[in-house]
């Protein structure tokens, strides 16, 4: 079997003193899309932000096709392929949609992905083009998000709880652009608290808790076992409305 | 929260200064008739001091204002500058096409190790440091007396361009400074709208976020750093010309206050605010300077009003009555 596209093993980040991630580990291949799941503080940001470099593991190593990347700056493993959707849709909010998608534009790598197809793609941004980040709705701002990584035609989307506070409507438009982008061959590990939204587009979960994996298995495998989501997420089907 | 997020959650409409922009073109264009129309030889020193504060305030602002960064020691390089025209006037030419330049130069040259070690720190810390190499400047100036003349300060001998004397009256050097100050505004406000000026905005709002975009931060803070040195070093190199004659206080900590809080009075976050955060804060001092020794209370008590009320600095409230008027809203 080819080497994953990214690997983390014993990789242990620190906020300050305070020691987030122990020995984690896990392998994504490419084409994939992995969703972690766990309760509130056990990592799960923390997981993504140390791919990314903010802040960098103590220890352990992270590869990303095949070159390790712990340890290299921020804007030098987003080069490589890395693209971040951050948590609550955070835009730059006194720049308008346009100023947003060209600041990502001018470090994109080159792809198919242009500003141009982007506005196709999306069309309600391209109506939206000379409002400021901030005016934008949740919705909006969260594509204006996916599209701002997307236009540089990263290899590896990492996204944090992409439908967070997101009516149902949207989270369900949000889920199929996952999806679409999956199927135009894009690898996607997303961090998630909407327990029926990562199920119904992730084809493996992991969970998390203390900073480590506890689980990895199959959505099905969840579905099927109500007591995996009782014992690790401490939720009935409360998450998963 | 640091002292960079303050100021910068001030802030909301950054490029809303374009209608502003062109009555600032129909000012210079008044401001360049008025000596033809018998404005007085003190009214022409009052708005040569104003327009050189207005640029140094304008240089800060690169950094406060659209970088997020506070820097307590932008007088340094106005100082640096200034003593630079002074010491090559001196010791290698006086002519104007070899001290303005090489001036400028020094400063913008001065804030590549200032600034590379400088954005290493943010928020208070950037301040500090700041605060301390400004400081060191002012000590060398201070101290330094074979080449400074220290606490006497320098005479910096007037400008010459082919040998031939230049900028000797009130006049000619009211139209220089007005031409100066146009052009560097003109580039300055290029520079903040190209697509730099928004990496900086984007640094501004969420410097992790810029990282995750691929941006190399620090190289971005580095550039905004030296651009506003060398802005600055301009207004340094001025000042020098118009006073012919530099002295240590030019590079004080008090001086780097005062740029701060004629950014702060204006708005950091118009383009214009510093220009007008100058303007009031020069005015003040020289009406009020007249009437009483404690002018600086009426400038501290409107600053206090301004940065509790109107955070968005006078410019945030014209740009509010403005809009008001139009009934778009608050």
């Amino acid at each position: 079997m080819s080497e994953p596209l990214l690997s983390l093993s014993g990789v242990n980040t620190y906020y300050g003193e305070s020691h987030i991630l122990h020995d984690l580990g896990f392998d994504l291949r490419k084409g994939e899309v992995v969703g972690i799941l766990g309760r509130n503080g056990v990592g799960k940001t923390t997981t993504l932000q140390s791919i990314l470099g903010i802040p960098a593991p103590r220890s352990g190593e992270i590869r990303f096709r095949g070159e390790t990347i712990s340890g290299l700056p921020t804007h030098d493993i987003v080069s490589r392929g890395v693209g971040w959707v951050p948590q609550g849709h955070r835009i730059f909010p006194t720049l308008t949609v346009v100023e947003n998608i060209e600041l990502a534009a001018a470090r994109s790598r080159p792809g198919s992905w242009t500003a141009e197809r982007i506005y196709e793609a999306f069309p309600r941004l391209h109506t939206r083009r000379d409002a400021r980040g901030g005016s934008l709705s949740g919705g909006e701002q969260q594509m204006l998000a996916i599209a701002r990584a997307l236009v540089q035609n990263p290899e590896l989307f990492l996204m944090d709880e992409p439908s967070e506070g997101l009516s149902p409507l949207i989270v369900q438009e949000i889920g199929a652009l996952i999806k679409r982008l999956n199927a135009e061959g894009n690898t996607i590990l997303l961090v998630e608290q909407n327990l029926a939204f990562a199920l119904s587009i992730s084809h493996r979960i992991l969970i998390m808790a203390k900073g480590a994996i506890v689980y990895s298995g199959k959505p099905d495998d969840i579905r099927d076992d109500p007591d995996i989501t009782h014992r690790f997420l401490g939720v009935g089907t409360a998450a998963a409305d | 929260m640091t002292v960079a997020d303050v100021i910068v959650q001030r802030r909301s409409k950054p490029f809303v200064a374009l209608r502003l922009w062109s009555v600032l073109a129909l000012m210079i264009a008044a401001f360049a008739a008025a000596p033809f129309l018998g404005m007085p030889q003190f009214v022409q020193a009052l708005v040569i001091e104003i327009l050189v504060f207005s640029l140094l305030a304008l240089s800060l602002n690169v950094l406060l204002g659209y970088t997020g960064l506070v820097s307590f020691g932008h007088a340094a390089f106005f100082g640096i500058a200034g003593y630079a025209i002074g010491i090559i006037a001196i010791h290698i030419s006086t002519d104007i096409l070899v001290t303005f330049p090489l001036a400028v130069l020094v400063a913008a040259l001065c804030a590549v190790p200032i600034g590379w070690l400088s954005i290493r720190l943010s928020g208070f810390y950037f301040l500090m440091i700041t605060f301390a190499f400004a400081q060191m400047v002012f000590v060398a100036a201070f101290r330094w007396k074979p080449v400074t003349g220290g606490s006497d300060g320098m005479i910096v001998p007037g400008a010459t361009l082919f040998g031939a004397p230049i900028l000797g009256s009130r006049e000619s050097f009211y139209f220089f400074v007005l031409a100066v100050f146009t052009v560097c505004a003109a580039l300055l406000y290029a520079i903040v709208v190209s697509r730099f000026g928004r990496t900086l905005v984007g640094i501004r709002e969420s410097t992790p976020r810029m990282r995750a975009l691929g941006y190399n931060v620090r190289r971005y803070k580095l550039a905004a750093f030296v651009v506003g040195a060398t802005f600055g070093g301009v207004a340094g190199v001025l000042n020098s010309l118009f006073n012919l004659f530099i002295a240590p206080e030019s590079a004080h900590w008090t001086q780097s206050a005062l740029v701060l809080v004629m950014v702060l009075i204006g708005g950091a976050g118009y383009f214009v605010g510093p220009i007008i955060g100058a303007t009031i804060v020069l005015l003040l001092q020289h009406w009020l300077s007249s009437y009483t020794e404690y002018w600086g209370l009426v400038l501290g008590i409107l600053f206090i009003v301004l940065i509790t009320g109107a955070r968005e600095g006078i410019a945030g409230l014209v740009m509010q009555g403005w809009n008001h008027l139009r009934g778009k809203g608050p």
